[in-house]
């Protein structure tokens, strides 16, 4: 039998299966397997049936744990039911994961296996995840390749269902979720043929149901409980014979055959390296490598880890077999072993005492291997069977590091290749925006599904949002390819983006005689003098045919802007030859069609054009007679950059983090911040130039700047005597300060080239109202100039906040920000508060921050946007879990609070050697002001000062605790899917209490950093991932389930709307001693529209009404007044008019018109609604005060309500 | 009173056609109007630029942010089905034919020569009882001439015509230099209708904020005059169907509609103000007015007082502007 041959990755091979074979599936998104979650949902949104021909329902939860129980419900209640998870999420499904297994009841859960969480979170792939499941009763069976994705998803499938064993099916996140690979497709009779009708139906027979009522999840007693749990042990035990079976049931229908354990290599091998996952592929391709040179090696392959079959096991392994190393792809800190080579151990152990058998004598090693992804290639598997062929091997050992601290690593031929001849590799290097990664996805499926080839596509992104390099890894050859490690040699280069030459060594991977593109402004005749040395020589010394295309002036002229893709992809095929020239491109305008048909014709139009006239713009170069004469690559950090910079920043940003050895890091996590600023990413192509001749000097520029890269000082006039020529200046129009110089300064190399600063800037030239007091010109020439201006600028002595006795926006913005150059999307809605905050209370911050945007911008090594003051303070910056942080941040709390308790006690103690007056003062609360702030300061230095001269171990502790008597601001950051949904229990009980925190949520109404799927938070009628035709329900108003507690300060801001609104909130809530709440719009890509315009949307936000600007103050209630003010109540445009300029409404429009009618009438009702409850509350006159209750350090900083609603 | 009336051969109750508008893009709204005896709909018309740019849009907005960041690949679920605009339009064509008796017009708005072609087949598929090719058009290319531009709307039509079997009408502004010359050229290149005339819209000054201001100007009866010298002089050189648009509010402008030689009024401002109901009040007030004016029949009304019949003729031509002038100077009193 034909099967269809496709190109897909691990993560839809696994959905495919589980889609067709489930009614139920109960979901969450996480990294890196939400794709299978979506997948589902979509082909269920589409129409699309199991095989049984019934729609799945697919429902997403509030946390994985809530996934977990849903389909422990559906599960016990009949229904064949999936789940896809990983890493933490997976973590959160143990409980029912026991629960599940000790009911016996048939279930197969997908995992995209990744590391967990310890000293740092990793989105990469490991087995530290599905390792901490092991003791769950869960049969585990594991895939190594994206076409075992696919296989064992259905195996599991059936054995689950004849076993009754629920089945952990997992396979390497990324390396096989991710990879792209033609495999051949199980059709629906295939599965069909699998599923035994009597096994599904004594399935559904022992379902809850009130026709046949039974009791389960009883409570045991000591009489019967271990009884009861012993009385599986028989499934248990027959469920290897089980699989096995399936297995061969599998081979006889499709011709792939399986083992519960696969033996590879030679069948008299000596040494044999046992593991599971990806890792095996290359294993085997090293085994026969090895092999053909007459090694005795062999590779055991782990199919079925649990129940681990011991009979299995030992049968598996060659008679000859003298040597054995076992691979643990995860890590146990402080146990014995890692878990797989316990397992070998126990059964090698066993098989020898009960047979005394040719085993009994084997050497057995045990190491640890690719830990969050970290490459594992054949020159490792090859340097773990050299130490098999040691008289003393390492014992314990790990393979891929330098560990120069315990000394575990072996070493290993880095340069090891047995990559075939007849395997062509190709890397390319694009920007996220470009689409490369997308052509490239495309090129995999033409070379797989349209010739006789194999193909294998891997993509590596970037840590960064914002002006990500993506690097394409290409195979393809007439064998299958099982590589499973990025290309080290390829015949075929390509660099998308001219100025990665000046980063990244990208012709390392070029091999002798090898094709490089470059996508380059410059023609033929003039390229090469302005290529780096470095390239210069590669090109010479590996003798490179060399080809350029101005990629991005025939993207233009084709009105396809900055996407280069489709122009990239055709130059590939015209130069590689894969295909015949004329078929390829008839190929990629398929293609195309297909990819984009959807979107629409223009968009297929315009890609085909820019198709058609690229290969009259593609060129060689010719390059002999050529000399290597161009400038060196510049340094990544400058000469000045600290030592820790230089030596651990520097080389994780120019790619070569893999080399840092073992002592170079922190063993407990902890790196320092303050590090962005030595990134000078150089990623704008525009940036924004001040004119301050029409400059109104009001600092809207700089507070919406995502990235903190424009920036205001006031200054005395007197410095400028040191300025450079170009740096510009006027005198501050304001004479507040006395007589000022006002400036405002971009910093070019950092800028991301949003045009945010732009957009809001509402000063006009007014002989040329295109222009305003902020223009967008190119970077490139300005580089060098608004360098020395810059670092001029920085040297300015910084605005001293104490000296105002209110902080106004602009003001503000005279405050250095401690929270500058993220790696945030640009135009990010999120990073202007987080930047407000850090100018607010940055030198006495302590964030806790929740998984997600967020924490990534915020802590996504290899560098930390969270700086320092010239005093050296900053803020305290960590994340603990997605799930868990509002708990987290009120731990920094309690800490704080019991620390600065303890100084006061300490104090007292001394309160006569340090005088009880100066102990009382400085004992006494300190008002959250800037001015009150500097003179506790004071105080502190001087108690400081005072106890240099008391030699008593309590004098050593107070002096340690001293700076506590300064209040620290306790703030715990997150996006809506941490506080509506997964973390909302941990946030709801946080509130209730009255210890002093505050939240704040940055609220994009969506998952934004696993990829826009639904939270609580998502309005109305929007499409989002798992809610395709627009979300059905109201978004949730956490802010009104907040002020029902009554002691709770709650905001709703957004920042495009009012930028004084939100200033005053999140004064007033760091004011306020008991727990705040701010709830902040945040646009997102995932809206999908040109983030340009983001505050003018969230104008319209406000201005129609689905985001009601609010501060409810619980010392207003204290004081006699309605603790709400409604700030803006929307009504002033319809909801409509909102939701037609963004594409998440747009596209519900576009699928159903009638539908999107219904729901904008529907938002706009229920705006209307929402704001007539507000407006009820907030001419509510509570009962005042009569004690207890929160005490109120400071009065309110409004208590009157707005004239119209007095009125 | 029999209202009947004959456009681009179609037999319609009556000289009420709902033109181009929100009210004729939602089915709910076309029921009403259905309901108030509107006798021809004519639906938004698809504007190949609009079209254009909102797929453009939509694919930045989707591919532009995907596959750069490990995980987020994408933001929005990759549907498996069709979004294009255009098919949104053709979707609704096909369900206000499939929920309305009155004959639909679809209108089309496109740029590059084949979208017209393209856009009227498929329209035609979906069940248009007839085409509104609409000319808007502002001419901002110094380089292109009156005449090329006249040349490449009358391709457009006789490629369009080509290419479907409905009969087509083209929606005309009143900026050509000879429109007499050129209405004349749509006909003998297939025209089977003109409409009289487009309304622009014309932007105005935020001065303070120093920005264009786009708001919907809703016409007047004031404007109709422009029409009714158009109509009364077009009428008496073609032969195909006439109507007017831009101005009809009450039942004396339709009266000079079709005394000037429309065959029937496409109301729109009239709508939007009143509500669809008030195509009832007007069908029932022409036909008061015929009946308490001595009229059989709509049709012995339709170009009374066209060119060719007019009392004085010089009224539509520069005579006319001569007579003004004189008449202003009896009032102007100077300063």
């Amino acid at each position: 039998m034909t099967r269809k041959s496709v190109t897909i990755d691990g993560n839809e091979a696994a959905a495919s299966v589980a889609f067709r074979l489930n009614e139920v599936a109960a979901i969450y998104p996480i990294t890196p397997s939400s794709p299978m979650a979506e997948l589902c949902d979509t082909w269920s949104a589409s129409g699309r049936k199991n095989i049984w021909g019934d729609t799945v329902s697919i429902t997403e939860m509030q946390s994985e744990g809530g996934a977990a129980g849903a389909v422990h419900g559906a599960l016990l209640a009949g229904a064949l039911t999936t789940t896809f998870t990983a890493s933490q999420g997976l973590l959160l499904m143990i409980p029912d994961m026991y629960k599940i297994a000790g009911e016996l009841i048939p279930f197969v859960m997908h995992v995209a296996a990744r590391t967990l969480a310890t000293h740092a979170l990793s989105i990469f792939g490991d087995h530290s995840d599905v390792m901490a499941c092991r003791q769950t009763g869960f049969a585990m069976l594991a895939s190594s390749s994206v076409q075992e994705a696919h296989d064992m998803a259905c195996i599991a499938q059936a054995a689950t269902l004849e076993s009754r064993i629920p089945f952990l099916h997992f396979f390497d996140g990324f390396r096989t979720s991710h990879e792209e690979v033609k495999i051949e497709l199980l059709s629906d009779d295939d599965l069909g043929f699998m599923m035994r009708d009597d096994l599904i139906k004594a399935n559904r027979s022992r379902s809850l149901s009130p026709d046949r009522p039974v009791l389960r999840g009883a409570t045991e007693n000591p009489d019967t409980f271990f009884q009861t749990r012993e009385a599986s042990n028989s499934f248990y035990l027959a469920c290897a014979q089980i699989v096995q079976r399936v297995m061969q049931q599998f081979a006889g229908r499709t011709g792939r055959s399986y083992d519960l354990f696969e033996y590879y290599g030679d069948k008299t091998a000596e040494r044999v390296v046992v593991l599971m996952g990806s890792g095996a592929q290359t294993a085997i391709e090293t085994v026969e490598r090895l092999e053909n040179q007459g090694d005795k090696v062999g590779v055991l392959v782990v199919r079925l880890y649990r129940p681990f079959s011991v009979d299995h096991f030992i049968s598996a392994l060659p008679k000859t077999l003298k040597a054995l190393a076992v691979l643990d792809r995860t890590k146990e800190a402080g146990a014995v072993a890692d878990p797989l080579y316990l397992d070998v151990f126990t059964a090698l152990r066993e098989y020898g005492n009960a047979e005394g058998t040719h085993l009994a004598g084997v050497r057995l090693i045990g190491g640890r291997y690719g830990l969050s992804s970290k490459e594992f290639t054949p020159g490792m598997v090859k340097a773990v069977f050299d130490e098999l062929r040691n008289d003393k091997p390492k014992n314990r050992f790990t393979i891929g590091i330098d560990d120069d601290v315990t000394h575990l690593s072996l070493p290993y031929d880095k340069t090891y290749d047995i990559e075939g001849g007849d395997v062509v590799g190709a890397v390319f290097f694009g920007l996220g925006s470009d689409g490369t990664v997308g052509a490239n996805k495309n090129s995999i499926k033409i070379i797989g599904e349209e010739t006789d080839n194999f193909a294998q596509g891997y993509y590596v992104y970037d840590s960064k949002k914002s002006g990500a390099v993506t690097i394409s890894h290409l195979r393809f050859g007439p064998r299958p390819i099982r590589s499973a490690y990025l290309l080290r040699q390829a015949k075929f280069i390509a660099c998308h983006q001219f100025s990665f030459l000046e980063k990244l060594d990208m012709l390392q991977y070029a091999a002798p005689g090898a094709v490089f593109l470059l996508n380059s402004p410059y023609g033929a005749d003039e390229v090469w003098e302005h290529l780096p040395e470095e390239v210069q020589s590669a090109i010479m010394g590996k003798q490179l045919r060399f080809f350029v295309i101005d990629g991005g002036r025939v993207a233009r002229e084709a009105g396809m802007g900055s996407r280069i893709n489709t122009i990239m992809q055709t130059c590939f095929f015209a130069i590689s030859g894969v295909l015949p020239r004329e078929e390829a491109i008839d190929k990629i305008k398929g293609s195309i069609k297909k990819t984009y048909g959807k979107k629409g014709e223009e968009v297929v139009r315009r890609n085909w054009a820019a198709v058609d006239t690229t290969l009259d713009n593609l060129h060689e170069v010719s390059v002999s007679g050529r000399k290597v004469s161009g400038r060196p690559r510049p340094p990544i950090v400058p000469d000045q950059a600290p030592d820790f910079i230089k030596k651990v920043t520097a080389p994780m940003m120019r790619g070569e983090g893999d080399r840092l050895p073992v002592s170079t890091f922190s063993p407990d996590g902890t790196w320092p911040t303050a590090t962005t600023q030595w990134e000078k990413r150089n990623i704008a192509y525009e940036v924004p130039v001040w004119d301050p001749a029409v400059c109104i000097q009001c600092m809207k520029c700089s507070i919406h700047c995502p990235h903190a890269t424009i920036r205001g000082k006031i200054f005395d006039p007197a410095l400028l005597s040191n300025a450079p020529s170009a740096f510009q200046s006027v005198p501050l129009h304001s004479k507040n300060f006395g007589e000022k110089q006002f400036t405002i300064q971009v910093a070019a190399e950092d800028c991301t080239g949003c045009g945010l600063c732009v957009t809001v800037c509402p000063a006009k030239n007014k002989q040329d109202p295109k222009r305003k007091a902020i223009n967008m010109t190119p970077q490139a020439p300005l580089r060098e100039q608004q360098r020395e201006n810059y670092a001029f600028f920085l040297g300015l002595p910084d605005f001293d906040r104490s000296t105002v006795d209110t902080i106004d926006v602009k003001t503000s913005q005279y405050i250095t920000p401690l929270f500058e150059y993220s790696g945030a999307c640009a135009g990010c809605g999120e990073t202007p508060y987080v930047k407000l905050l850090t100018q607010l209370y940055g030198d006495r911050l302590l964030i806790a921050n929740a998984t997600g945007c967020s924490s990534i911008y915020g802590g996504n090594l290899p560098t930390c946007p969270y700086t320092t003051d010239r005093e050296g303070r900053g803020p305290a910056w960590a994340n603990s879990l997605f799930e868990d942080n509002a708990e987290f941040g009120l731990g920094f709390r309690l800490a704080v609070d019991a620390q600065r308790n303890q100084t006061e006690r300490l104090l007292r103690g001394f309160g006569s050697v340090l005088e009880s007056d100066f102990v009382e003062e400085v004992t006494k609360p300190v008002p959250e002001s800037d001015k009150d702030i500097a003179l506790q300061r004071g105080r502190v230095r001087e108690l400081k000062r005072r106890l240099q001269s008391i030699t008593t171990q309590e004098a050593r502790r107070l002096e340690m605790l001293a700076d506590y008597l300064v209040p620290k601001s306790v703030w715990i950051l997150g996006g809506d899917g941490w506080a509506y949904d997964i973390g909302y229990g941990g946030l709801d009980h946080v509130l209730s209490t009255k210890h002093n925190v505050n939240i704040l949520v940055l609220d994009t109404g969506v998952y934004s950093n696993t990829g826009g799927q639904a939270s609580k938070a998502t309005p109305l009628g929007a499409a989002a991932k798992f809610a395709a035709h627009g979300k059905d329900t109201n978004e949730k108003d956490l802010g009104l389930m907040a002020m029902s507690y009554g002691h709770v300060y709650v905001a709703s801001v957004a920042l495009g709307a009012q930028e004084g609104h939100t200033l005053k909130a999140f004064l007033e809530a760091g004011s306020y001693q008991g727990p705040s709440l701010i709830i902040a719009y945040s646009h997102c890509i995932a809206h999908g529209y040109d983030l340009r315009l983001g505050p003018q949307q969230q104008k319209l936000a406000v201005d129609c009404g689905v985001w009601p600007l609010y501060r409810y103050d619980p010392r207003r209630a204290d004081a006699g007044e309605p603790p709400l003010i409604v700030d803006a109540e929307g009504g002033k445009r319809p909801v409509s008019e909102y939701m037609t300029n963004e594409t998440r409404f747009k596209m519900v429009e576009k699928l159903d018109p009638e539908a999107f009618r219904r729901y904008a009438a529907e938002s706009q009702l229920a705006a209307e609604r929402r704001m007539a409850v507000y407006r009820h509350i907030s001419q509510l006159r509570l009962p005042a005060s009569k004690g207890g209750g929160t005490t109120p350090t400071e009065g309110p900083a409004e208590t009157s309500l707005q004239p119209e609603k007095e009125a | 009173m029999d209202l009947t009336t004959t456009y681009l051969g179609l037999t319609l109750r009556n000289p009420f056609i709902a033109g181009p508008s929100p009210l004729t893009g939602r089915l709910d709204t076309i029921r009403l109007l259905e309901a108030a005896g509107i006798a021809a709909i004519v639906l938004p018309p698809l504007f190949e630029e609009q079209i254009s740019n909102e797929q453009m849009a939509f694919f930045h907005s989707i591919d532009t942010p995907a596959e750069s960041f490990a995980e987020a690949l994408s933001y929005f679920s990759e549907q498996e089905h069709a979004i294009v605009a255009s098919e949104a339009h053709i979707a609704h064509l096909v369900a206000v034919k499939k929920d309305t008796d009155v004959p639909i017009i679809g209108a089309i708005n496109a740029v590059t020569p084949d979208r017209w072609t393209d856009y009227a087949i498929r329209m035609e598929g979906a069940g248009a009882d007839a085409l509104e090719l609409d000319f808007y058009f502002v001419a901002i290319d110094a380089s292109e001439s009156g005449e090329e531009i006249e040349r490449r709307f009358i391709d457009v039509l006789r490629r369009v015509k080509e290419s479907v079997r409905i009969p087509v009408s083209v929606k005309l502004t009143a900026f050509h230099t000879s429109l007499a010359h050129f209405a004349r050229s749509l006909e003998a290149a297939g025209a089977d209708g003109l409409v009289l005339l487009h309304r622009f819209y014309e932007p105005d000054l935020d001065i303070k904020n120093l920005e264009p201001l786009f708001r919907l100007q809703l016409s007047d009866s004031r404007e109709l005059l422009l029409r009714l010298r158009w109509l009364a002089i077009l009428s008496g050189k073609v032969a195909c169907s006439l109507a007017a648009n831009g101005g009809v509010h009450s039942v004396e402008d339709t009266v000079k509609a079709v005394m000037t030689g429309a065959d029937c009024v496409q109301l729109t401002s009239a709508l939007l103000e009143k509500g669809s109901g008030y195509a009832a009040t007007l069908r029932d007030g022409l036909a008061a007015w015929l009946e308490q004016n001595g009229y059989d029949s709509l049709r012995q009304m339709r170009g009374s007082m066209n060119i060719e019949r007019i009392p004085d003729p010089r009224a539509l031509s520069r005579a006319h502007y001569m007579h003004l002038m004189d008449s202003w100077g009896v009032h102007y009193k100077g300063g």
